[in-house]
C-alpha cells in the first residue's frame, strides 16, 4: 500500500451560463485548472476518472482530446450528482495499490443545452410503472417532504431554513447564480411546484463544471500546494427493492456510516460539512443520515441556525449550495468538494471561513431520494502530509 | 380548492417482463408479483425471481386495496422531459406511493377526490383508467374506498 491520497488541486468553473463553449472545452478547462492549482500538468495525469455524460465515447475521446497519453487507470462510475465523490473514493483505490500516482476528476454540464438521458434509459424496467403516472424528479422528492413530515412533524419553514442559510452564503459568493439573501416568508411565499416543495426548495440549474486531482502521499509531499487528505470514502445505491419504500432514510445512512468507520472519526469532529442540496429536504435527510442530528429532527436542527457559515454549529454548503451558487448539468457533487478543500486549505471567502477548520464531510446523493439513488460519502481532512 | 378532473392516461412502455400484467389490466385485473419461495409480494411486477430470495417468481392476483403512504398534488408539471407529455395540461394531480394490503408500495395517481382532501393513511381501492379500448392496456390508479 502507498499510504493516503491526497487531493492536490481543485477548481471550479466561474462560469454559470457557457452556451458558446463545448462540452469538451468545458472539460478541458476545468481540468487544466485544478492540475494548475495543484502545481501539476495533463503530461503528470496518470488516471482519470469522469462520468458516462462525458462528451464521446467512454473517456476514450476526452483522453484524447486532452492529450492523456499516460493513463493506466479510467473509470466512468455513475450515480449521478453524487458520481464525483465516489470517483475521488475510487482514485484513492487506485493509488493506494499503486497503479497510479496522478489522477484527474473532471465534471461539465450544460444545462442551457438540455441533459443527455443514459443511453440505455428506455430499457429501465420500472418506466412502464412510473411514466405513465406523470412523475419527475420534483414531485418525487415533495414525496419524501410530505412523508418526513407525516412522521417527524417536520415544516414547510424548517425546510426553508436550509434555502435561507444558503442564500446568505451566496451573497459572498461573486460567482454565485443568486447573491441575494431570501427569507422563510419568501420561500413559503414562492409558486408551490409539488407539495410541499415551493419553487425555492429546488436546486437552481446551470452550465459549469469543476474539477479535482488526486495525488499519492509522494506526489503531495513533492508539491508546494496544502494538499488534503482523503480519510474515509465510501458509497452505497438504495431503492425501494421490489416495493419496500422508504421515503425518510437515504442510501447516505450505509455511505456515511462506512466513510466515518474508515477516517476513524464521528459526526462530533466534523467542522464543515458539504451536502448535495438538490432540495431542502435533500440537505435534512442527510443531516439525519449522517449523524448530525436524530432521526427526524433534521427540522428542529436547522431551524437553529446551525448550517449558517461559519458561526453555526454545523457550518454547511459555504459557497452558497446548489441552492444558490451552481448546480451545473444538474449534478451537485462537484462544488461541494471543491467548496470543503478551500475550507480546510483556510482559503474560503473571509465571510464564510470556518476557523480552524480540520475535518470536512462531503456528502451526495444522485438519482432520487423519491425512487432510487446511489449515495457517496467523503471525509477529507487538513493535516498535513 | 381545487376540482377534480379526468386525468390523462398515456399508454405504458410494455416490456416484455411487464406483457402479462398489462394484458391483465384490459380485464381489470390486478397482478402483483409474488414469490413462490418465500411468500413474498413486489412491486413492479417486471421480474421472473424475486428480489428478496432470488426465488422464481410469477404474477398473482392482488385484492386491490392499499393505503396512501405519502402523495404530493403536482402544480406546475415536469414530466414532460421523461415521456410524461401527456401530463402538460394536467396541473394539479395527484401522485401518490400506495402501500399495497399485501405489503409493496407503488407509485400511482389518486384520483375521484379533491387533491386537497388526500392524506396519508387514506384507504384505497384499485381503479383502472383505460388508455384506449378495451383491448388496451388500464392504468392502475387508486380513489378513496
Amino acid at each position: 500500500m502507498a499510504g493516503r491520497a491526497y487531493i492536490a488541486g481543485a477548481f471550479e468553473h466561474p462560469g454559470r451560463y457557457l452556451p458558446e463553449v463545448s462540452l469538451a472545452q468545458l472539460h478541458a478547462e476545468v481540468a487544466l485548472g485544478a492540475l494548475a492549482d495543484a502545481g501539476l500538468a495533463l503530461a503528470d495525469v496518470d488516471g482519470f476518472l469522469s462520468t458516462p455524460d462525458a462528451p464521446g465515447f467512454g473517456l476514450i475521446t476526452l483522453a484524447d482530446y486532452l492529450g492523456l497519453d499516460r493513463l493506466v487507470y479510467t473509470d466512468t462510475t455513475e450515480t449521478g450528482g453524487s458520481a464525483y465523490l465516489a470517483h475521488v473514493g475510487h482514485a484513492a483505490m487506485a493509488i493506494q495499490v499503486g497503479l497510479c500516482s496522478v489522477v484527474l476528476v473532471t465534471m461539465a454540464g450544460k444545462f442551457s443545452s438540455g441533459l443527455p438521458m443514459p443511453s440505455a434509459y428506455h430499457e429501465a424496467p420500472e418506466l412502464g410503472f412510473e411514466i405513465p403516472f406523470g412523475t419527475s424528479i420534483v414531485p418525487e422528492y415533495a414525496l419524501a417532504a410530505r412523508r418526513h413530515m407525516y412522521e417527524f412533524g417536520t415544516t414547510a419553514a424548517q425546510l426553508a431554513e436550509v434555502k435561507v442559510a444558503a442564500s446568505m452564503h451566496a451573497r459572498h459568493n461573486p460567482n454565485a447564480l443568486l447573491r441575494k439573501a431570501v427569507t422563510v416568508e419568501q420561500v413559503l411565499d414562492s409558486p408551490m411546484i409539488a407539495d410541499p416543495l415551493h419553487k425555492l426548495d429546488c436546486c437552481i440549474n446551470t452550465d459549469g463544471g469543476g474539477a479535482l486531482v488526486v495525488v499519492s502521499e509522494d506526489v503531495a509531499r513533492s508539491l508546494d500546494r496544502h494538499c488534503i487528505a482523503i480519510r474515509g470514502h465510501a458509497t452505497a445505491i438504495k431503492g425501494s427493492f421490489g416495493g419496500r419504500n422508504d421515503l425518510t432514510n437515504t442510501a447516505s445512512v450505509q455511505s456515511g456510516a462506512r466513510a466515518y468507520e474508515m477516517a476513524g472519526v464521528g459526526p462530533r469532529d466534523i467542522d464543515y460539512v458539504g451536502l448535495y442540496d438538490s432540495f431542502t429536504i435533500t440537505v435534512l435527510e442527510q443531516l439525519e443520515d449522517l449523524g448530525f442530528c436524530e432521526k427526524g429532527k433534521g427540522g428542529p436542527f436547522v431551524e437553529s441556525g446551525a448550517l449558517r457559515s461559519p458561526d453555526g454549529s454545523l457550518p454547511t454548503n459555504s459557497d452558497g449550495g446548489g441552492l444558490c451558487n451552481n448546480h451545473p448539468g444538474a449534478r451537485g457533487g462537484m462544488p461541494k468538494m471543491i467548496e470543503a478543500v478551500r475550507q480546510l486549505r483556510a482559503e474560503a471567502t473571509p465571510e464564510v471561513q470556518v476557523r480552524d477548520c480540520r475535518i470536512a464531510m462531503v456528502n451526495g446523493i444522485g438519482g432520487s431520494i423519491g425512487t432510487r439513488m446511489g449515495s457517496g460519502t467523503l471525509v477529507l481532512g487538513s493535516e498535513a502530509v | 380548492m381545487s376540482t377534480p378532473h379526468e386525468l390523462p392516461a398515456p399508454t405504458p412502455l410494455i416490456a416484455p417482463h411487464s406483457a402479462e400484467f398489462w394484458a391483465a389490466t384490459c380485464e381489470e385485473r390486478f397482478l402483483v408479483g409474488h414469490c413462490h419461495a418465500c411468500d413474498q409480494w413486489f412491486w413492479p411486477p417486471t421480474r421472473s425471481f424475486c428480489p428478496r430470495c432470488g426465488g422464481a417468481a410469477s404474477l398473482r392476483e392482488a385484492a386491490g386495496t392499499g393505503t396512501i403512504y405519502s402523495y404530493t398534488i403536482v402544480r406546475v408539471s415536469g414530466a414532460i422531459a421523461l415521456g410524461g407529455e401527456a401530463y402538460k395540461d394536467a396541473v394539479p394531480y395527484v401522485l401518490a406511493y400506495v402501500e399495497l394490503t399485501e405489503g409493496p408500495t407503488m407509485l400511482t395517481n389518486i384520483v375521484g377526490v379533491d387533491p386537497d382532501g388526500v392524506t396519508i393513511g387514506l384507504q384505497v381501492r384499485v381503479e383502472f383508467s383505460r388508455t384506449g379500448g378495451s383491448q388496451d392496456p388500464a392504468l392502475p390508479r387508486f380513489r378513496p374506498a
